[in-house]
């Protein structure tokens, strides 16, 4: 077996160090590893290609972004900070932790697309969050509110990774049906997804635990 | 029938539609540039399937071209103002999260009722695609509501759009570009490689090590590839299979289903996976670009071990 196209997954990382645009360098490691596993450059050119154009799906979601970037100029992310702060007893923590249970769920039931980074956390989860944290707390200043933005993108994320698993029809489920299929084991989607809850469980409980430790830590900030 | 093709012409001119107004933008230094990038994705999903291999090959070393050489830029043209916005927030009320909730909802009543109903065996959608189709519904009655209600001027979504994808950049077209480094990567024989390199420095006689070794092979292999779909035919082949089920008798549905599991707390911590980590960076206008991944990492690293203790004793008992 020849060892010489491992090179490629050193240049990503090599690459990705040194702060080339990832774009080039993975564009450069497809090519050297291909070109020393043995193929052509036409070919190498080719499998690049039509991965590419199999794989458009992956970038569909930006058709959201003219809808909320409408909305946005109509004042829909003050219209979400508005409604945090009319609500008595929400803090920055528990509003997460609520969006960590319906991310879970939703995502469990096979509805991913309902929410999302584009979709729900950049036009209202993080500036309720900000504002929720600003009407405990008092105006944040950049880095604090830099914090608050990125940990309501991390509880979709969260959300989104640890609840969709137990979903019967989801990607990942189908990959790893398939990929030990093809060593004969044959298991049915409910079998893989029942031991997807475990994870989710746990994932619940760490991440929620961190988002009520987060609102003790934005309290004692200000002091 | 209704499928991805049909999305495929939907995206095609919502991104035509990001390059020419890029290439209106004097704002923007470099808007030659945003508006070949916004066009070349137009093309290739307008195009894709009649380019041929070759000639996406092509399209694709074009985009890295124009990325790798910094020739995408911003412009700062500003809409409404902050005061404007607020104004227009008290004018409009509460009524202005309907608009933005009619994608979710009709993903969910929509699936439901596609699954639910005759729907499914009518031929209408193809079942692959479902839910993409119709979110790309919700999209298009979303802003016709939008239209019809708030009267913006014909162009204003297409403005505010690109204000948006401008502000994400050559990070949009990185997971499409990681899938296609996976195919190469196959074609190359890579996951065979790591699969046995792997499977060799596995010492024997320690089930615990073997987990450790998997799980671990998972997350590394996620973070370099910026994602736990790549990662795991490869360790599946290479430790999961010959050594946690075949050798040491584990139930392979822990083993797959939790290593996958392991995968995605790499998936958490990778700058690779553009679209969860990096994307939104971009998204929510952070000083930091890898704020989301520091926000992460907390959970993450807890959660894999979990996860190898949920293999461990659930897969071995």
């Amino acid at each position: 077996m020849s060892y010489w196209p491992l090179i490629g997954i050193a240049l990503v990382v090599i690459g990705f160090a040194l702060r080339f645009n990832p774009l080039l360098v993975v564009a450069v490691a497809a090519i050297v590893t291909g070109l020393l596993g043995g193929m052509d450059f036409l070919k190498v050119l080719g499998t690049l290609g039509h991965g590419f154009n199999e794989n458009r799906y992956v970038t569909i979601i930006y058709i959201v972004l003219p809808v909320i970037g409408l909305l946005e100029r109509y004042g829909l992310q003050q219209r979400a900070r508005t409604l945090i702060t009319q609500m008595r007893g929400a803090t920055t923590g528990r509003l997460l932790i609520l969006y960590l249970v319906f991310r879970q769920i939703f995502a469990a039931l096979g509805l991913t697309s309902v929410a999302g980074q584009a979709q729900t956390v950049r036009p209202l989860v993080a500036p309720m969050a900000v504002a929720a944290a600003e009407k405990q707390h008092g105006e944040l200043d950049e880095h604090t509110s830099d914090r608050v933005k990125s940990m309501a993108a991390a509880t979709d994320n969260v959300g989104l990774f640890f609840g969709e698993d137990i979903f019967l029809a989801i990607a990942s489920i189908l990959l790893i049906q398939g990929s030990l299929a093809g060593f004969g084991i044959h298991l049915t989607p409910f079998q893989l997804s029942v031991w997807a809850i475990p994870t989710a469980i746990c994932a619940f409980v760490i991440h929620g635990a961190r988002l009520l430790w987060f609102d003790r830590q934005l309290g004692k900030r200000g002091r | 029938m209704i499928d991805l093709h049909w999305l495929y012409g939907l995206a095609g001119a919502v991104f035509g539609g990001f390059a020419i107004g890029s290439a209106r933008d004097a704002t923007n230094k470099k808007r030659v540039g945003n508006a070949a990038f916004w066009g070349l994705i137009a093309i290739s999903f307008w195009f894709g399937d009649s380019l041929g291999d070759i000639g996406n090959g092509v399209l694709v070393l074009a985009l890295v071209g124009i990325a790798g050489a910094h020739l995408l830029g911003k412009g700062h043209l500003q809409s409404t103002t902050l005061a404007e916005r607020e104004s227009f927030s008290e004018r409009y009320g509460n009524r202005l999260f309907l608009p933005a909730l009619i994608i979710p909802f009709t993903a969910f009543v929509g699936t439901l009722a596609f699954n639910y109903t005759p729907l499914k065996d009518s031929g209408l959608i193809d079942p692959k695609s479902v839910t993409l189709v119709l979110l790309g519904l919700g999209v298009i009655m979303a802003l016709i509501t939008c239209h019809a209600w708030l009267k913006p001027a014909a162009t204003a979504p297409i403005e505010e759009g690109r204000r948006l994808m401008d502000s994400i950049g050559w990070a949009a077209a990185l997971p499409q570009m990681l899938a296609a480094l996976g195919a190469v990567f196959a074609a190359a024989g890579v996951g065979t490689t790591i699969g046995a390199l792997a499977g060799a420095i596995i010492p024997e006689g320690s089930v615990f090590l073997a987990v450790l070794l998997y799980a671990l092979g998972m997350v590394v292999f996620t973070m370099i590839m910026g994602n736990a779909f790549a990662a795991f035919p490869v360790m599946v082949a290479g430790v999961g299979v010959p050594i946690l089920i075949e050798h040491d008798h584990g139930n392979p549905a822990v083993v797959g289903a939790v290593g996958m599991l392991a995968g995605f707390c790499g998936t958490l911590m990778t700058p690779m996976a553009a679209n969860f980590n990096i994307v939104p960076a971009a998204l929510l206008e952070l000083k930091s670009q890898y704020g989301v991944i520091k926000a992460q990492v907390p959970t993450a690293i807890p959660l894999l071990i979990a996860n190898i203790l949920i293999v461990y004793f659930g897969a071995f008992r």
